[in-house]
This record gives structure tokens, C-alpha cells and sequence, in this order.
């Protein structure tokens, strides 16, 4: 097959290049430049670029650099602000995946004549049509289905993701062995766009009026602290808000930007039965409300079995409080390691 | 060039026989590029590339004379950012990449000290009207140093002729055939020049630094030649090229010559608009089919970038994505347009789908 590898610069996309050439296939590596603006690391550093061009030519396959930064701007740095804006919490990883790496570059691929797209992702694709599947990655610490559980099952046919089967050791012990130049290089952290120096509060900053306001404490409804900036407030947060009322430790419960008010509550208040969700997506076909699921609400949490009811997730048991924004991962209740879906928290 | 990196390896500025031998390479390639450039051995000044040189005329310019600086919208980067440094104007083209010559004549004032005309756009090869930029500078802006860079005219212009007027005038090697990193900046006799560099007496001491003995001697021999053949080759790269523009605007729907008529540009140069088609997939496909070409300006990581050229002549950033440039030279040959013209419009169609 004609591979395209999207290679990021780091250990992961690099051994997916690597094994891929082994397999047989012929393979060509795409950097891309999604942000224009100053960042330390992440998809965008010339350093970075640097590293796939150069494990591109130790594996002997073609590295070329498509600039996608006008769409990474409309598709995933302008959501992500007026995300913020509005008081949610959203997932920019998980846009960039549907919107660019997924979206404008599978759709480059397919133009280009490749057969298949690759990248570096924890998961693995099995099944046939009408039937694929996205499973968990092998190591289960770095499972990143999660951010892929918005992947459609026509766009599933033509990913790859080779160092799904593999534990992130047996992946540093393959670049070591061939002695890529990124066998040792740290797992990327952050938001690619946020630089360390400025963090979220001053890239938000520039580009959104943040506004202080009250905290109030939802059971007695008195005014118990301030924030400097309800745009930053994610709801489910304990850490950060600076306020403790008889030595209970508070969340935030409701973020209201327009009112300036975040409403805190003990750990007894942080707990859901049930999250609203909306812009549902499906590996194969819907679920039928009422059907049976394995919900994932953050990137490595645990799946706690719920029920589906269309525009939300009702949990069995109490679950913590999902921030608007946050996507909402639905696994297969007796296929646990199997993504059936996806949906944002409304 | 050989011998200058081997058995001849010597400083021309030391005194000893290797050394001076570098030294006699040195002042004849200085005489071969003088002649070739029109101008006197004592005005050539060699620098470490193109950039080099236009940053020299530039900011050793404005460091001579002072006042303000004016560079036209399509000046290549290298003159433009460092204009951009002094917190120059730029003077807009108009469609086909020409200066406006009544906008430049609004920019200048008594107080100009530098201006900076190209003679020819390195990007869609539009020829400046460079006489004219000269005569309102001379009118308006009496004090002003006016610089051409010439990097994107040489081999197709005669610069002994075309870049006369300008009291400075930047040449580069490797776009003559010449090796990379090898530039020159001709300084016209009583042209204030400020030092950017600070180091030894080399150049005068307008450009300090040990020279690339084998570097300048290649620039020299390629310089040479390139002027020697320019008689035979520009006419045959121009049939070449017409016949590339040619074959790609009336064999593609949608493919249109960026920047109109063809006969104000210099004869290597070709640059389309293919319309629907992202100039990054183009380049990838043309590339893997054996045809090289090229579009706009890389950024640091190697993206593409919309150019600055396309976006002065009034296109959208979305039509600037659709550039592609073409370049020949005297190594081009019938059997090359053949593999471009079965090669492009094949890709053309596979990306439109």
C-alpha cells in the first residue's frame, strides 16, 4: 500500500513510519504546520519538524510539510477560544484529530493516491465494512482512543495506526534498536498552540476579554471568593479557586460567564447521574436511546457503564461532573475495548 | 574551484606564497565579474550570498545617508524585511507586478535616503521599469541611494545596461549557475556605504570577513559564462518557456498566467494560477513525476507560506495557494518541457478529482 504518515516529530509517529516501511509498504511522511504563532513544542516547532525530516531519511522514505494553518486557525484555535469564552472546556487535540489530521489531511491523502493514512496514535482499527472497529490501544496507560472516538467507520477503513499493539516501551525499544534520533525524546504534554511562557490565562488573554467574578457557594448561595478570570474556570475544578468554607474542599459546580459567577460546592455536590450531551458521532451506526454503554469523559479516566438516551448519558452510578465541552467517549458495554461512538458535553 | 579548496588553500589577505596566490584568484575573478556587471573592479564587493548583499546595500545605505526608506510591495524578502527593520514605506505594483510609479513618486520626499527597486521579481519575473524608478527618485528624493536587486535578472538581463542607473546593485552566484552562498554588491564610485559588518579590511572593509576564494572564483567562471551565452539561450529558453505556459494554459481548464503579459518578464520564468488546485499537493505530485518546481516562500519549518509577491499584486491568500513557478535556465532542454507538459495536467486533473 501507499502510506501517508503524519509524523509529528516525536517517538510515537516516528516508529508507526518505521514499521510501516518494514511491513513492506511504501511510505511517505507529512509534517504538519498548524500554527503560526510562538510555542514551544508540539506539532508546529521547526525543532520538531526537524526530527521527522531527519527520521524520515534514516527509515529512507519522503518527508514533505504541509501547511494547514488556516484551517487549524477556523477549525481548532478560534472554537477553542470562543469555547473558553462561553465557559466551556473544550478538547483542541480532539478537534485538531476530527477537523485536520482526520479531516483536510485523510482528504489530501485520498487526493494524493494513498491508500491509507497513518499516524502514531494509541488504538487500533479492526473489522471489515459495516462492521470496523476503533479499539483501545494494547497499552492500556496510553490509550488515546479516546481522542479518536469521533472517527467514522468510512474514515477508519483508510487509518493505520501500527503502534496501537504495542506499550509505549516496546516503541521507544523499536526507535532505540534503529536508532532513530527521537528514541528518547519526551512525550508531548501540552495544548501544541499554548506556549509554556504565556500558559493558557495569557493565550486566552490576547484574544478574549476575561472577566473576574464571584464565587458563590451553592447551598447557601453566599458570595464566598473571587476569580480573576470565569473564562478559566472549568467546571468539575477543585484546584485554583483559592476558597474553602469550614475546611470543606469546593468545586466548581456552574460556570456562568455572562452573570460572572462560578457556583462551588462540596464533593457531595460534584457527583452526576447524568451528563447532556450533543454532536454525536458513530463508528458503524447509532445507538438506539435507551441502549447500553461504556461512557470515557476524560482522555484517561476510567469508562463507567450508563445508558444512552440520545441527547445524554445517564450513569448507573454517581460520576463526576463533566465540563460542557469535554467529549464524552461511548464504548461497547461487552466489547469494552471497542469505541461504538462520541459526543461533546453540552 | 577545486584548486581554491585543495593545494590552493590559502587567506588572500595573508602574505605568503599560498596566499597570494588565493590573493591573484581573488582580483581576477573581481575583474571577470566587473566586466560581466559593468562596473569598475574597485566597486565589486563580495559577500556571503544574495541576502547578504541586499541587506548590506540596505542597511549600510540608510547607516550612510540617514532619512527614510521607501522598497517596492515585491521586493524579495531580503530587502523587504530589512527596509521593514528602518520602518521604511512600501510602494504598491500594480496587476502584473509593476511599481507604481506615481504612488513612489507620492512616497518620496527630500528626506528619502534609500530607495530599493528590483530589476526583475525572483518569484513571477516581472521586469521593473527601472529607468523610470530612477528618474522620479533623482526628482524627488535628490539624496537618495537607490539600490536594485538584480539577483532574479541575472542571467536574462544585461545588467551593464539595465542596472545602470542604480548606485547599488546585488547580485547572487547560484542563480547564475554559480555556487550557493556567494553574492555581490556592486557600490558605484562615491556611493556612501555604512558598515553592517565590523571586523578586518577585507572589501574596503565593506564587507570584513575572509573570503570564499573558491566560492567568488566559481561565481566568477559561472558569471562569464552565463553573459557569454546569453545571446543563444535567452532566445532558446524563452521558446521553451512559451512553450511550458503555453501548453499549461491552453491544455488546463483554469490555469491562467499569474500577473498578465508575458513579454515584461525575464525568459526563465514561469508562474501559473492553477484554479482548485492547493499548490503544496501540486508540487508533491509534480515532484514524484520528476518535475521540479517551486511556489512562494518556505517559513523555517519548510511550510508554505502565501506570498507576499501575490498578495501585492491583489490576489486573495486563497489564490495564492494555487501558484506555481516554474523555473528554467540554460540547462533546460525540449525533452524537460515535454515531461512538464505530460507530467502537470495529469496531476492537475488527478487533484481536481
Amino acid at each position: 500500500m501507499r502510506v501517508l504518515v503524519a509524523m509529528s516529530g516525536g517517538v510515537d509517529s516516528s516508529v508507526a513510519a518505521s514499521l510501516l516501511v518494514d511491513a513492506g509498504h511504501e511510505v511517505v511522511g507529512a509534517t504538519l504546520k498548524l500554527w503560526g504563532g510562538p510555542s514551544d513544542s508540539g506539532c508546529c516547532s521547526v525543532a520538531d519538524v526537524d526530527d521527522a525530516r531527519r527520521v524520515a531519511d534514516q527509515i529512507g522514505v519522503a518527508h514533505h510539510v504541509f501547511n494547514f494553518t488556516d484551517d487549524f486557525d477556523a477549525s481548532v484555535v478560534l472554537p477553542y477560544v470562543e469555547d473558553h469564552a462561553a465557559g466551556r472546556t473544550p478538547n483542541p487535540c480532539i478537534e485538531c484529530n476530527r477537523h485536520i489530521k482526520f479531516g483536510r489531511l485523510l482528504e489530501r491523502a485520498r487526493r494524493l493516491g494513498f491508500d491509507a493514512l497513518a499516524t502514531g496514535h494509541y488504538a487500533r482499527v479492526d473489522g471489515d465494512d459495516g462492521h470496523r472497529r476503533l479499539r483501545r490501544g494494547a497499552d492500556r496507560a496510553k490509550d488515546q482512543s479516546y481522542v479518536l472516538s469521533m472517527l467514522g467507520g468510512a474514515d477508519l477503513a483508510q487509518i493505520l495506526l501500527p503502534v496501537g499493539a504495542l506499550t509505549k516501551a516496546e516503541v521507544r525499544a523499536h526507535a532505540s534498536g534503529r536508532g532513530l534520533r527521537t528514541a528518547d525524546k519526551p512525550d508531548s504534554q501540552d495544548v501544541c498552540f499554548i506556549g509554556s511562557v504565556e500558559g493558557r490565562r495569557g493565550f486566552l488573554g490576547d484574544r478574549l476579554a476575561l472577566h473576574a467574578g464571584e464565587i458563590v457557594d451553592g447551598g447557601t448561595g453566599a458570595v464566598v471568593g473571587t476569580v480573576p478570570a470565569v473564562e478559566l474556570v472549568t467546571v468539575g475544578q477543585r484546584r485554583g479557586l483559592g476558597v474553602a468554607v469550614d475546611g470543606r474542599r469546593l468545586y466548581a459546580l456552574t460556570v456562568d460567564v455572562e452573570g460572572r459567577r462560578v457556583v462551588v460546592g462540596g464533593a457531595d455536590a460534584s457527583w452526576t447521574e447524568q451528563v447532556r450531551v450533543c454532536r454525536p458521532s458513530w463508528v458503524d451506526r447509532p445507538l438506539s436511546p435507551g441502549s447500553r454503554a461504556m461512557a470515557q469523559t476524560s482522555a484517561h479516566g476510567a469508562a463507567a457503564p450508563c445508558t444512552w438516551l440520545g441527547d445524554a448519558v445517564v450513569f448507573d452510578r454517581p460520576h463526576p461532573l463533566v465540563a460542557p465541552g469535554q467529549t464524552v467517549a461511548l464504548y461497547d458495554e461487552n466489547e469494552t475495548d471497542a469505541v461504538t461512538g462520541s459526543a461533546v458535553a453540552a | 574551484m577545486l584548486p581554491y579548496l585543495t593545494d590552493r588553500f590559502g587567506n588572500p589577505s595573508g602574505s605568503h606564497s599560498v596566499a597570494r596566490a588565493a590573493r591573484l584568484a581573488l582580483d581576477d575573478a573581481r575583474d571577470d565579474v566587473a566586466a560581466a556587471l559593468g562596473c569598475e573592479p574597485g566597486e565589486v564587493v563580495f559577500t556571503g550570498g544574495g541576502t547578504e548583499a541586499d541587506n548590506l546595500a540596505v542597511l549600510g545605505g540608510h547607516g550612510a545617508v540617514g532619512g527614510a526608506v521607501v522598497c517596492s510591495a515585491v521586493e524579495h524578502h531580503a530587502v523587504l524585511l530589512a527596509c521593514r527593520s528602518l520602518e521604511g514605506t512600501t510602494v504598491p505594483v500594480d496587476a502584473a507586478g509593476v511599481v507604481d510609479l506615481d504612488a513612489l513618486a507620492d512616497a518620496l520626499h527630500p528626506g528619502v535616503g534609500l530607495v530599493s527597486v528590483m530589476l526583475a521579481n525572483n518569484e513571477i519575473g516581472t521586469i521593473q521599469p527601472l529607468d523610470e524608478v530612477v528618474a522620479v527618485v533623482r526628482d524627488r528624493a535628490p539624496r537618495a541611494v537607490v539600490h536594485t536587486d538584480a539577483i532574479a535578472a541575472v542571467p536574462w538581463l544585461d545588467v551593464t545596461s539595465a542596472a545602470r542607473p542604480a548606485d547599488l546593485v546585488s547580485v547572487s552566484a547560484h542563480k547564475f549557475g554559480g555556487p550557493t552562498g556567494v553574492g555581490v554588491l556592486v557600490v558605484r564610485g562615491g556611493t556612501a556605504l555604512g558598515a553592517v559588518l565590523h571586523g578586518g579590511a577585507q572589501e574596503h572593509g565593506r564587507r570584513p570577513g575572509t573570503h570564499d576564494v573558491a566560492g567568488i572564483v566559481g561565481a566568477a567562471a559561472a558569471l562569464t559564462a552565463a553573459v557569454a551565452g546569453r545571446h543563444t539561450e535567452i532566445p532558446r529558453v524563452r521558446a521553451l518557456r512559451d512553450r511550458l505556459a503555453d501548453g499549461l494554459v491552453g491544455g488546463v481548464d483554469g490555469v491562467v498566467e499569474t500577473g498578465g503579459d508575458r513579454s515584461a518578464k525575464v525568459a526563465g520564468s514561469c508562474h501559473v494560477l492553477v484554479s482548485g488546485v492547493n499548490q503544496e499537493e501540486l508540487l508533491l505530485l509534480a515532484d514524484d513525476a520528476g518535475v521540479c518546481a517551486s511556489a512562494g516562500a518556505a517559513c523555517a519549518s519548510g511550510a508554505l507560506e502565501p506570498s507576499h509577491v501575490l498578495l501585492a499584486l491583489g490576489l486573495s491568500a486563497a489564490d495564492a495557494r494555487t501558484a506555481v513557478r516554474f523555473s528554467l535556465g540554460y540547462g533546460t532542454t525540449d525533452a524537460d518541457i515535454d515531461v512538464a507538459l505530460a507530467v502537470i495536467p495529469k496531476v492537475i486533473e488527478q487533484l481536481r478529482g
